[in-house]
């Protein structure tokens, strides 16, 4: 069986992915930790782009890789923990029971996919994933959640203005 | 391709984003992780959207993006506000809702 382009993309983004992922973890400094989180955004918009989810892919980079990670690094600089606040990690027993419990669950949750009918999906419309596509569907059935979207957002605004600023 | 590939890839991110909640004390690297959770939940939505040749999906998708950036602003202020009064980021030592 050959490998068809998509299956060695995906290789190629996946297993990168899957290790900058494990780096967030792994970190000790949060701004290494930031650093393998903006890279597996980059990778996973990669992945989006081959699920034909374009406009998703390019919100991926914009808003995660862009906005929040900014966000990320701006509250690191702020609370700039020196090498002595670096806080070193106890595995006590309760963190690796929940250790072995994430385990479990991707295990279980393999043995589920696994179970999914395997059949690859069929053909698709050649606007599929597109602004045009998405939009429509935001903008008729999605309606109500989309504006309800703005409220939250503009509550989000508030909400973190009011908590972080110290005088109002 | 069949999407199993990439619902597995899912089921592992959110494996590794899990461990981390579970695992770090530091709150700024658990939200980091929290995030991870998210963005594999969002690519089990567009899995099952080319699947189901159906962008509701993805128009699923776009909505987690924005709930993670509001709930991240809210969380970064909220871990900017506890260093501020209490001086830690350890989410072993914040444990107090009051006093």
């Amino acid at each position: 069986m050959s490998a068809t382009a998509e299956q060695v993309a995906f290789w190629i983004l996946a297993i990168p992915l899957v290790a900058t992922a494990a780096g967030v973890v792994v970190a000790k400094n949060p701004v290494h930790a930031a650093m393998n989180l903006v890279a597996a955004f980059f990778f996973l918009a990669g992945i989006y782009v081959l699920l034909t989810a374009h406009l998703i892919a390019f919100l991926q980079v914009l808003v995660y890789a862009g906005a929040v990670m900014v966000l990320f690094l701006f509250v690191i600089m702020l609370i700039s923990l020196g090498d002595e606040h670096l806080l070193e990690e106890r595995y006590r027993g309760m963190q690796l029971l929940g250790v072995v419990g994430a385990m479990g669950l991707v295990a279980v949750l393999a043995w589920a996919i696994l179970d999914v009918a395997r059949a690859a999906p069929g053909p698709l419309p050649a606007d599929f994933g597109t602004v045009k596509a998405v939009g429509r569907a935001l903008y008729t059935r999605f309606l109500l959640p989309f504006e309800a979207t703005s409220l939250l957002l503009l509550a989000a605004i508030v909400g973190a203005v009011v908590v972080a600023k110290e005088r109002i | 391709m069949a999407i199993e590939y990439y619902l597995l890839l899912a089921a592992i991110l959110f494996g590794i984003g899990l461990t981390g909640v579970l695992m770090k004390r530091n709150a700024l690297i658990v939200m980091m992780c929290v995030e991870l959770m998210l963005n594999a939940a969002n690519l089990t939505f567009l899995a099952f959207a080319r699947q189901r040749t159906s962008v509701d999906g993805q128009a699923v998708a776009f909505f987690v993006i924005a709930v993670a950036a509001a709930e991240a602003a809210v969380g970064l202020a909220i871990v900017l506000a506890v260093y501020r009064t209490r001086g830690a980021v350890n989410v072993d030592e914040v444990r107090a809702l009051r006093e």
